[in-house]
């Protein structure tokens, strides 16, 4: 379960979304346990607040961009200053690290400079799925948990950055694990960001199905790599008194007997 | 169709307690979707196809000019006459004229969602011209007086039972269960139309500039006979439908049929090159080709939108929308409806009559997935999403530009967004319900809380526990 013998340090900075911050800081807990049981060092820059993702996403592009530039030159200047070592951004959300990714791309084209920085971001930032299993080449974590689980494919991760069956393998070498597959698993929940207040008939119409198909799928756990995703159904199996625990892969991930 | 604007979030909850429709719309939806994604498994080099076909288109866009003049000499050549339609308005003038010049008393049409666009049927009717839908489920909504609800196929929201009633109430037979009896019906009905009509008119899937060809796709045979049985057929064609050779035509036939219907090839796929020859039996005397503008030069001149006009209608975006396939077609309030309506209706109409549907979309990306060219719809939309609030509608806007400006305050200092994290979690505490969830909110938030619980603001946020544990050995 160590790393097989890293030619050099590894360091991640982990890159804390707003809502893991704010309303679930035990993901983000879970994913610092998990990255150092495997060896590797952590380190979290206080200075970051929010990618600007929803504002981008709410048409309010100006404001996305001072909040972005922002993120950037954090992020930016801390991974200059350690030379000596293979330095990563690791984000418990395939919703945040598209954000930097591929839209950062389109909200800095025009300014040639920061789109360097962005590209000097962007391949050292991974989303923490991704990370485990393609730099760290890591599925079985050691983990341990007792439950039938099903994954919920959130629509950016598996989109934007075309992440499908990384999840699926750390979930199914969890010992104590059933996997099983929902119809339907990679429809969108109907959160959307602001998408969920604007029209919340429609997003609960989305919901409603993503819910019927959790339910039929036998699971008693659901586990999904967005928090976004997972509070907009979790709100709803809470509210509807269903019994069927909602929990972010590094939560599972952090499980021991 | 009398537009006005697009009242989303009315109609589609309008469409959501529309329990026949909810149960039409899976599945239709379904059955696309699935003879989609085993059609698209079939071809092993299905993603190559799809790029391949956007560069062609790209490369088309980007150089429509040259081609569209390529395509009218083409026309004129084969004996063909070509018209040039700004807007809405003077196609629908340019078509009428045709038809009263050629003293035409009855016109038989063939599916176009370019007709419906420029609400042709009616300008016939104003000039007196009685006018037929010949495809079966146009033919439906026509005698209903409704508008289609689904690019390819129309009366989607309608059941055998509604159909049944329909045609006994329009048509003076009576009630037959069966859709057979039913179909038979109406293919009696309609052999006599394309008898006794004096024109045809039709749109078209492609128009080949190097040759002139138009073609177009149907399963019912309807259309080949709108286009070869009356004595004048007309085409009316958005200028975006545009290919450069004909030898790229089976690429792109490929990939329609494939992503609307999951068929090989569509029934019947009509090759139509200028009107009768003298050598032919049979075919129309005239043949007009009229090109339609009608907002598709604005979208032209947007770079970062422009790639909406490489779409060729068929419809897969629409069945691997989850909103569309919950609130159906009629909600996008215009003729095109799902994620490629929702990109350019705001485009075609302009952003203040459908200032909602840049925002009808969870931007779950499913359209940019199956789309045949790949439009990148989710840019698209966000690209349109910051032209609303930048736009006079946009400044409407007051609360949500207010929370933006306040957010970004707020995350522009790190010292203001512990703070407020730390006020919010004290100021949540009322509406704390036992679950541990806020129950209910205030507005807009009980947007949310009316039907689902919202996650409490932690006693100790993520930074604060950091402190805690930056020290703990994995």
């Amino acid at each position: 379960m160590q790393l097989n013998n890293p030619k050099r340090p590894l360091k991640v900075y982990i890159f804390i979304t707003c809502l893991v911050d704010t309303f679930f800081p035990e993901v983000g807990e879970s994913m610092v346990k998990v990255l150092k049981a495997l060896g590797v060092e952590v380190d979290f820059i206080e200075e970051q607040t929010c990618c600007g993702q929803p504002a981008f996403n709410s048409g309010y592009q100006d404001d996305a961009r001072v909040v972005a530039e922002r993120f950037l030159s954090i992020f930016d200047k801390t991974l200059r200053d350690e030379p000596g070592k293979d330095t990563y951004i690791v984000c418990p959300s395939g919703s945040c690290t598209s954000m930097v990714k591929v839209f950062y791309e389109d909200i800095f084209k025009n300014s040639p400079e920061l789109l360097n920085k962005v590209r000097h971001i962007s391949q050292k930032t991974f989303e923490f799925s991704e990370f485990l299993v393609t730099v760290l080449n890591t599925v079985d974590v050691g983990a341990e948990y007792s439950g039938v689980i099903t994954y919920h494919d959130s629509c950016h991760l598996l989109r934007e950055l075309g992440i499908k069956d990384g999840p699926r393998e750390l979930i199914k070498s969890v010992k104590g694990v059933e996997f099983k597959e929902m119809e339907l698993h990679d429809a969108c929940c109907g959160f959307g960001g602001t998408f969920s207040i604007k029209f919340p008939k429609v997003s609960v119409s989305m919901l409603d199905e993503k819910i019927e198909c959790i339910i039929n799928s036998g699971a008693d756990t659901l586990v999904s790599s967005d928090m976004g995703c997972l509070m907009n159904i979790g709100g709803a199996l809470s509210r509807r008194k269903i019994p069927v625990k909602v929990m972010h892969l590094a939560e599972l991930l952090a499980k021991r007997g | 169709m009398g537009f006005e604007e697009v009242r989303f979030e009315q109609d589609s909850e309008k469409a959501l307690r529309n329990k026949s429709l909810q149960k039409a719309l899976v599945n239709v939806t379904n059955r696309f979707r699935s003879a989609r994604n085993k059609a698209s498994e079939e071809v092993p080099d299905w993603e190559d196809l799809r790029t391949s076909a956007r560069e062609i288109k790209k490369e088309t866009i980007e150089n429509l000019d040259k081609y569209l003049l390529i395509l009218e000499e083409s026309v004129k050549r084969t004996g063909g006459k070509v018209h040039w339609a700004k807007d809405a308005e003077e196609a629908s003038r340019i078509i009428v004229g045709i038809a009263r010049e050629g003293n035409v008393k009855s016109v038989v049409k063939s599916k176009s969602m370019a007709t419906e666009e420029i609400e042709l049927n009616s300008s016939f009717e104003d000039a007196g011209i009685k006018v037929v839908e010949t495809d079966l489920g146009e033919y439906i909504i026509q005698l209903a007086g409704e508008h289609p609800s689904h690019i390819i196929a129309p009366a989607i929201p309608k059941t055998k039972e509604d159909i049944s009633k329909l045609f006994s109430e329009k048509l003076g037979i009576p009630h037959y269960d069966k859709p057979e009896e039913l179909t038979k019906v109406a293919r009696e009905r309609l052999r006599s139309e394309f008898l006794n009509a004096d024109m045809g008119v039709s749109g078209a899937n492609f128009a080949v500039a190097e040759t002139g060809t138009i073609v177009v796709v149907e399963n019912e045979g309807n259309a080949r006979l709108t286009t070869t049985v009356p004595k004048i057929h007309v085409a009316l064609v958005g200028i975006e439908k545009l290919i450069p050779h004909y030898e790229d035509l089976s690429l792109f036939l490929t990939v329609l049929a494939r992503s609307a219907t999951g068929q090989k090839s569509s029934t019947y796929v009509s090759f139509i090159t200028g009107p009768k020859r003298s050598t032919d039996i049979d075919g129309p005397e005239e043949f007009h080709l009229v090109l339609l503008d009608n907002g598709r030069s604005k979208i032209l001149a947007s770079e970062e939108t422009r790639e909406s006009l490489y779409c060729i209608r068929c419809g897969a975006c629409l069945n691997n929308c989850p909103v569309y396939r919950k609130v159906g077609g009629h909600s996008y309030g215009w003729v095109y409806s799902g994620p490629i309506g929702a990109i350019i209706t705001p485009q075609l109409m302009g952003i203040d009559k459908a200032p909602e549907l840049p925002f009808a979309s969870s931007l779950c990306g499913a359209c940019h997935d199956v789309c045949p060219v790949k439009i990148d719809f989710p840019k698209v939309l966000l690209e349109l999403r910051k032209n609303v609030v930048e736009s006079k509608k946009g400044g409407t806007r007051v609360l949500e530009r207010l929370g933006i400006r306040l957010w970004r305050f707020t995350v522009e200092h790190e010292s203001i967004y512990k703070i407020t994290n730390k006020l919010s979690y004290y100021f949540q505490l009322p509406w704390k319900g036992s679950n541990g969830k806020l129950n209910s909110l205030p507005y807009p938030f009980s947007r949310w809380t009316d039907q689902r619980d919202f996650p409490a603001v932690a006693k100790k946020t993520f930074r604060e526990t950091w402190k805690e544990i930056k020290h703990e050995a994995g």
